[in-house]
């Protein structure tokens, strides 16, 4: 607190409330625009670059998801105020504003691309991760600044031939985001391709980034950063960059398989005697559709711990801080994380117990899916511990993260009859599996990201956002979330399938009263509460977007360089970090998490502070 | 701004930063083609009894191609030795080699893609099969017209199976010749690509890939080589690591190789 500004003398004064000072002293000429924001190396403006084409890219998936959302409660309709711009954009497939069943589709499997590829891990590891994981370990920028910039760039592009895919005649793909063949090879427009080569793209991006992020915390910590040292979030993106390292490029092989079958006419996927709309397919056959869901679903399993470990990691921080107390069971998270990344490789089938790939199979299956729910749970009831005794302090970003806990906790329950292939055959092609799905990632992952947004903002910018508007924004969210999601739950144990475009209409009572077994009324009448929750949690979101370009300018200046009294290398620093970081070298002597220690003046204690409870930092120390 | 341990290993884990980095590349390309290699498992087995493809590859040109890639691993780890003891001159003769033996690799494997290019299968009107390389076209062939004739080298079977095993004794002892015929006679012709079976299939596509990481090693190596004298004189420590992480990817590459080999040859 008043103490804080002392712990910085010389370096840092006179700059430490600067925020718009440029301290490249090393730079002799003024960057120009583009060299500094568009070619830039320094690991926080590539950071920066990826959080706001992430975040440009959620909203995009998310109004995807809001003219799917009217689709299903109003079948046929045309959409309201959207309907002549989709007529104009996507033709005959939004014939007078309507939403075709292909269309439907297409917007399904972009949703899901966009939002998982160009949304979530671009903002959860290469986003956070850029910006916060040299600041942390102590570094000066990524070992690698060049390929740093070469996975944005990459990731830019991958973007961009995702988006035109929508503006191609016959549009975007349309085989969901998981791509089954012979399904992606047999529908008749190019949109597969070209989600293919975006795919690749984006695998290129990530696989530049992930090995940048492995060798910079393996080499450029600061001295004295032991790897029990690291704060969890460093660990978390560690074990993130090493599935992403090791688990993409067998989607990569698919892809390119993929690729062939569909430009190149071979049949790596296709069986034999294939039969489209009636007539046996020019194609050799011989290939096993199984084969793509293998190598799918070894990437798209272990995506989900992508997924997930970030936003943990930065969860982890969030409560360590705001509960200023050490995180509890720092080693077992540690351990645990790396338990799941590895486990997280031998799980994948789990997606195919419909497949019919054998019970033998399953079975183990079902056993490593079981145990690798252990080490989550550990993760989990670690940060509900570490709760315990604290003197929570709470704002935004901890209100986020205390969302993060029950609804991710939601979302790991609900996954266990999914894990057991008896039950999964009957709940997985129902909305239950969508629901599942979406409170692992929305309300858990996204909450978690948006804690990560208002908790480091002031780090980026030198002000924080608003406090008032963030509150809103965050119970506003997590009403209407749990509005969209809670009753999918329901319909999906009612049995009403996944991927109908026409929500289910054909298997209700109302339109066929004496079959069997068909959807009530009850159940075809929450689509429509959906959407209204669909809308208002929309709605929720500008209060955010405008207090984050608000606050850039006009949000609350900071006091200090450590505006929430962390511990971490990441709040040591200058506000913003310049150029290569820390005004000198930090020299770390402590574990990440030294809160309220007993006889410390402060109830924080910063990982680079010399030894010594009293003895505040001189400048001759580190020289 | 410096980045540290460019050059120099870091103390306690005894790497600089470059060789971390290409040894997890290398990592994830174990992932890309063990991904590659899993789905070629997976297609074999699968095939149907008698339809996978035996001998259909040169065997001669393969085990060239082999040694000369193993020759151009030699000489990109005596390049690399010669910049060790700073002898530059003895550095550009070795990589020398090593585009050279790279160039003449490429060189074999088109002629190998060409060779399966103009071999065509053609399913005859009665029911037989043809199979051979193209000699020539007539002006006016046109299979969609149905006017002309085609000339193949080879040979006409009763059944498809008997063009799959090459190795087998009946394989060797038929007679090859010139065949000529009419395109009213020809139901499907189908040149030996990438589309003709899962076997082509995925031959085209792993040797593609290898050869596509054969032409991106070289450009590189060819980049140090012709363009690398300036860092060799302000740092040559540095430019001796350039040439240590370029070779180990060459040897990764060359050691895909040592697997594609017998995989698609040999079996």
């Amino acid at each position: 607190m008043q103490a804080t500004v002392q712990q910085f003398p010389p370096f840092r004064e006179g700059t430490a409330h600067l925020a718009h000072d440029d301290h490249g002293h090393h730079e002799h000429h003024e960057p120009n625009f583009w060299q500094k924001y568009i070619f830039s190396t320094d690991h926080k403006v590539i950071g920066i670059q990826y959080g706001f084409m992430s975040l440009c890219f959620m909203l995009f998936g998310f109004f995807l998801m809001m003219l799917m959302r009217w689709q299903i409660a109003h079948p046929g309709v045309p959409v309201p105020v959207l309907g002549p711009l989709l007529e104009k954009i996507c033709g005959p497939m939004a014939a007078g504003g309507a939403i075709s069943p292909d269309l439907y589709n297409s917007f399904g499997a972009m949703h899901g691309t966009i939002m998982v590829f160009l949304g979530v891990v671009p903002l959860a590891f290469a986003a956070f991760g850029n910006y916060v994981v040299p600041l942390m370990i102590g570094a000066p920028d990524m070992t690698f600044p060049r390929i740093n910039m070469a996975s944005f760039h990459a990731f830019f592009l991958g973007g961009v031939v995702m988006l035109v895919s929508f503006f191609i005649p016959g549009g975007a793909a349309q085989a969901g985001w998981t791509s089954y063949s012979p399904l992606a090879s047999t529908i008749p427009t190019n949109g597969q391709a070209f989600w293919l080569v975006g795919m690749v793209l984006l695998i290129t991006s990530s696989l530049l980034g992930a090995v940048n992020f492995i060798a910079t915390i393996i080499q450029l910590r600061a001295p004295g950063m032991t790897w029990m040292r690291m704060p969890f979030f460093v660990w978390a993106q560690f074990v993130t960059a090493f599935i992403l390292l090791l688990a993409f490029p067998p989607l990569e092989a698919a892809g390119v398989l993929q690729l062939m079958d569909n430009v190149a006419h071979t049949s790596f996927f296709l069986p034999t005697g294939l039969a489209v709309g009636g007539q046996l397919a020019d194609r050799s056959g011989g290939g096993s559709p199984l084969l793509w869901q293998h190598l799918f679903w070894f990437l798209g399993h272990p995506e989900v711990y992508v997924l997930i470990l970030p936003a943990m990691g930065i969860v982890a921080e969030v409560i360590a801080n705001n509960t200023r107390k050490p995180l509890w069971g720092y080693k077992s998270l540690v351990y645990s994380a790396l338990f799941v990344g590895f486990l997280s490789f031998i799980v994948w089938a789990h997606h195919m117990y419909l497949t019919g790939m054998g019970q033998k199979i399953a079975t183990f299956f079902q056993t490593t899916t079981m145990i690798i729910s252990v080490p989550s749970v550990i993760i989990l009831t670690c940060m509900f511990l570490s709760l315990w005794g604290g003197s929570i302090r709470i704002n935004t970003p901890m209100l986020f993260a205390l969302g993060f806990l029950p609804m991710f906790g939601i979302g790991g329950l609900t996954g266990l009859p999914l894990g057991l292939a008896a039950a999964d055959l009957y709940l997985h092609d129902t909305y239950y599996v969508i629901a599942h799905f979406h409170y692992v990632v929305a309300p858990g992952t996204i909450f978690a990201l948006f804690a990560g947004v208002y908790f480091w903002f002031p780090k980026i910018t030198g002000r924080k956002m608003n406090e008032f508007w963030g509150r809103v924004h965050f119970w506003c969210s997590f009403v209407f979330m749990n509005l969209v999601f809670m009753p999918m739950f329901a319909q999906g144990i009612k049995g009403m399938l996944r991927r109908m475009s026409d929500g289910a209409v054909n298997y209700s009572a109302a339109r066929v009263p004496n079959a069997i077994d068909t959807l009530p009324g009850s159940v075809m009448e929450l689509n429509t509460w959906i959407l209204w929750a669909a809308i208002a949690l929309g709605v929720a979101q500008i209060p955010f977007i405008i207090n984050l370009f608000w606050s850039i300018s006009h949000g609350e200046k900071v006091e200090n360089d450590n505006p929430w009294d962390a511990t971490t290398l990441d709040w040591q620093t200058p506000t913003p970090p310049p150029h290569g970081n820390f005004a000198h070298e930090p020299i770390v002597v402590r574990g990440p998490y030294e809160y309220s220690a007993p006889g410390h003046a402060t109830d924080f204690t910063p990982q680079d502070e010399a030894e010594g409870p009293s003895a505040p930092r001189t400048p001759t120390a580190h020289h | 701004m410096e980045i540290p341990y460019t050059v120099q290993n870091r103390p306690d884990t005894g790497i600089y930063n470059a060789k971390l980095g290409i040894w997890l590349f290398l990592a994830s390309e174990v992932m890309l083609f063990g991904g590659l290699f899993s789905a070629y498992i997976l297609l074999r087995v699968g095939a149907e009894p008698g339809m996978w493809p035996h001998g259909w590859l040169n065997v001669t040109l393969g085990t060239v191609n082999t040694l000369l890639l193993a020759l151009s691993a030699i000489t990109t780890l005596l390049a690399w030795a010669a910049c060790k003891v700073r002898d530059f001159t003895k550095f550009k003769i070795f990589h020398a080699c090593t585009i050279l033996l790279a160039l003449i690799f490429l060189g074999i494997k088109s002629y190998e893609y060409h060779d399966k290019l103009i071999h065509y299968e053609i399913a005859l009107a009665n029911g037989k099969f043809a199979d051979g390389h193209l000699v020539e076209k007539s002006a006016d062939f046109d299979l969609a017209k149905k006017t002309g004739t085609v000339t193949l080298h080879g040979h006409i079977v009763e059944d498809r199976k008997e063009l799959m095993d090459l190795r087998s004794p009946e394989a060797q002892a038929a007679k090859h010749d010139e065949i000529t015929i009419a395109a009213t006679d020809i139901k499907k012709m189908e040149n030996y690509g990438p589309k003709h079976n899962t076997f082509t299939a995925i031959y085209f596509t792993l040797t593609g890939l290898h050869a596509l990481h054969i032409l991106g090693g070289t450009v590189v190596i060819f980049y140090f080589w012709a363009f690398g004298g300036a860092m060799w004189k302000t740092d040559p420590e540095r430019f001796t690591n350039r040439i240590e992480v370029s070779g180990l990817f060459w040897h990764f590459v060359d050691l895909v190789w040592i697997f594609l080999f017998p995989v698609l040859y040999l079996t």
